[in-house]
């Protein structure tokens, strides 16, 4: 029953839409699947009312997120579904130009686009213009696609003003994701949009994309991935910018963008992996993605990446756990955009979830190497 | 008042913008260095530039003023406000109503600068160094005292000191400790050539 | 309804300069790193005047007042 990959590749011609299609998404209750979840009827309905003819729509296959294959997956696959959603777009919002904001190093997924434009026939596809996202984790965040699309340089920017309000060459710009704009080509033609797109990652026995109806538990989606070939010791959900949770929590949890499933990424730790050496791997990740515009998130970052491989390493004086916790509590909110809420979210989950393991590392002689 | 009294006023008050010009330049060129100490906060020097800016106006004034309405120099208003157009030693006059204009431009946008915006105060702020250098070649050229003893003192030490200052805003690092990682990490996502 | 006014800082323009703190310690404080941490929430009357002079005197204009309006 997935309604996306096992859609056909073309759904034939595109239904007329109007204004009027904001309400019918609304109804839908569609949220964004980037990874934020926000409503997408009211992000459609703020760029309308400001539009003057002149709204700019970026459909966005950037998939910053590095585990997360969904979107590309629907780029290589289903490039026409995705074709629809922007013009439709483009028509309810009577925008004059659509980009397509496709990461630098996913090939195939470029590729499918570009063909599938060429075998486009409506006017807005002929000034559909193609711009390669950089690929690192903050490019595709809506701001950086934005500040990339003006001023040829990927980094966020301050809030407001907001995209809605004056986005690509001042205009009201929608930045919608590839998979939400799928789900609304679906909604358009009146067919049922309401699955949902996890990628399963880490030690699952088939990792990988899959298409689950709503309501799937997390232990559902797990078990279709093929099980788990050891005994896990905790489930990292919404990737990145998630949250550890521990396996008898998760598995009962049904699959929901708005709660906690973010961009869709299902993370398995096996209890054979060391789980502050993870958390500390991911920390030096996000603490290098920071595009280094502010210093709390810049210094904030790195010094709770530095204290994490400290303790990682039993190399820590003890106060390390205090320190994250303070430093933690400094960071959040004060950057210019949310990778640093997102990286104290996913620390914080990993105090609690591993607090045994923390402990036990922080208090570790070094033993003679 | 006697027209030596304007005249000394005239040329006393040249020196003194001279001093405070200086000690201006170089107060602007400490902030952006962070300069910082037990007894000297850091709001103390930009206090300090933007007071001693607006002195150096007021004896700015002095000197332009006295130096039209005394009746031996014979200099209209125009001379003072349209650069080149005295009679007396024209260009180095001349130089000094540049100075005089931009230091005024200077001023006054930092008094807006809430209504201008950062990037366009920044950029009119950068005349500056027009201003002080054309301010000491015209003391140099149209001043009277030039080669007395005093006024070569104080010309030399405001050229040093404001000289040193240049240097080490030009030749030392940034004190922004993020300059390097922004320049890196913006690199790596600006825009490149198609593939 | 009240007119309430309350300090903003603009993350990206910000690069630590720590004048603000210098002067308004009651509501801005620096982190481990130079940067301010603002007291949220309106500023009280009493300090409106020294909160003005931090805002003018900020190298960069990183600090701004916003005004909120409390709603009945």
């Amino acid at each position: 029953m997935t309604r996306l990959l096992d859609s056909p590749p073309s759904l034939g011609a595109l239904p007329h839409v109007t204004a009027e299609f904001i309400s019918v998404i609304d109804r839908a209750a569609l949220v964004g699947r980037g990874g934020a979840a926000f409503p997408t009827a009211v992000k459609w309905r703020a760029v309308a009312q400001r539009s003057r003819g002149n709204a700019v729509v970026v459909v966005n296959g950037a998939e910053g997120e590095p585990k997360s294959l969904k979107d590309r997956l629907l780029m290589t696959t289903r490039p026409h579904l995705i074709l629809d959603g922007a013009v439709i777009a483009a028509r309810v919002l009577r925008a004059h130009r659509v980009i397509l904001y496709l990461g630098e190093r996913h090939d195939a997924a470029r590729a499918a686009m570009h063909n599938a434009l060429t075998q486009r026939s409506e006017p807005e596809c002929r000034v559909v213009s193609v711009a390669a996202a950089p690929a690192r984790y903050v490019a595709g965040a809506e701001g950086a696609a934005i500040h990339f699309l003006n001023a040829g340089v990927a980094t966020p920017t301050t809030i407001p003003p907001f995209a809605f309000e004056k986005g690509v060459s001042g205009a009201p710009t929608l930045v919608q994701n590839v998979e939400t704009l799928a789900r609304i080509a679906l909604i358009a033609r009146g067919m049922p949009a309401d699955s949902v797109l996890v990628t399963l990652a880490g030690g699952v026995a088939r990792p990988g994309v899959f298409e689950l109806p709503t309501g799937t538990t997390i232990g559902e989606a797990v078990r279709r991935a093929g099980g788990m070939p050891e005994t896990p010791r905790a489930i990292l959900v919404g990737g990145y910018f998630g949250s550890w949770m521990r396996p008898e929590e998760a598995m009962p949890l049904p699959l929901d963008h708005r709660a906690h499933l973010g961009c869709g990424v299902i993370g398995v730790l096996p209890s054979s992996r060391c789980p502050v050496c993870e958390t500390a791997g991911i920390m030096r990740y996000l603490a290098s993605e920071s595009s280094a515009q502010c210093g709390p998130c810049f210094f904030g970052l790195r010094a709770l990446a530095d204290a994490c491989t400290r303790i990682a390493e039993a190399a820590s004086d003890g106060h390390d756990i205090n320190r994250l916790q303070r430093w933690a509590a400094d960071v959040a909110g004060r950057g210019a955009c949310k990778h640093p809420d997102g990286a104290v979210k996913f620390l914080s989950s990993a105090l609690e979830v591993f607090a045994t393991e923390f402990a036990h590392h922080s208090h570790a002689m070094r033993l003679i190497a | 008042m006697t027209n030596s009294f304007l005249w000394y006023t005239t040329r006393g008050a040249g020196a003194v913008t001279l001093l405070l010009l200086s000690c201006v330049v170089v107060l602007g060129i400490l902030s952006t260095r962070r300069v910082q100490g037990r007894a000297w906060p850091r709001f103390l020097t930009n206090g300090l530039h933007r007071n001693l800016a607006l002195m150096t106006l007021v004896f700015l004034a002095l000197h332009v003023v006295t130096a039209v309405v005394d009746p031996f120099t014979n200099l209209g208003w125009a001379a003072a406000l349209i650069p080149f157009s005295s009679y007396y030693r024209t260009f180095w006059l001349g130089l000094g109503v540049i100075s005089f204009e931009l230091l005024l431009a200077i001023v006054l946008t930092s008094l807006v600068r809430g209504f201008l915006g950062h990037r366009a105060w920044r950029l009119i702020h950068w005349m500056t160094y027009a201003s002080w250098p054309v301010a000491v070649i015209h003391g140099l050229g149209a001043g009277t005292d030039t080669w007395s003893a005093w006024m070569l003192a104080i010309s030399a030490a405001c050229v040093a000191g404001v000289g040193v200052a240049i240097a080490v805003r030009v030749t030392a690092s940034s004190t922004d400790p993020l300059a390097v990682e922004r320049m890196i990490f913006r690199a790596a996502v600006g825009r490149r050539e198609a593939r | 309804m009240k007119e309430r006014v309350s300090l903003v800082v603009d993350r990206i323009r910000c690069d630590g300069r720590g004048v603000c703190a210098e002067l308004l310690p009651e509501l801005i404080r620096l982190d481990d790193w130079g940067y301010p941490i603002l007291t949220p929430g309106p500023v009280p009357d009493q300090l409106l005047a020294l909160a003005r002079r931090a805002v003018d005197d900020c190298p960069v204009m990183a600090l701004a007042m916003r005004q909120s309006y409390r709603r009945q």
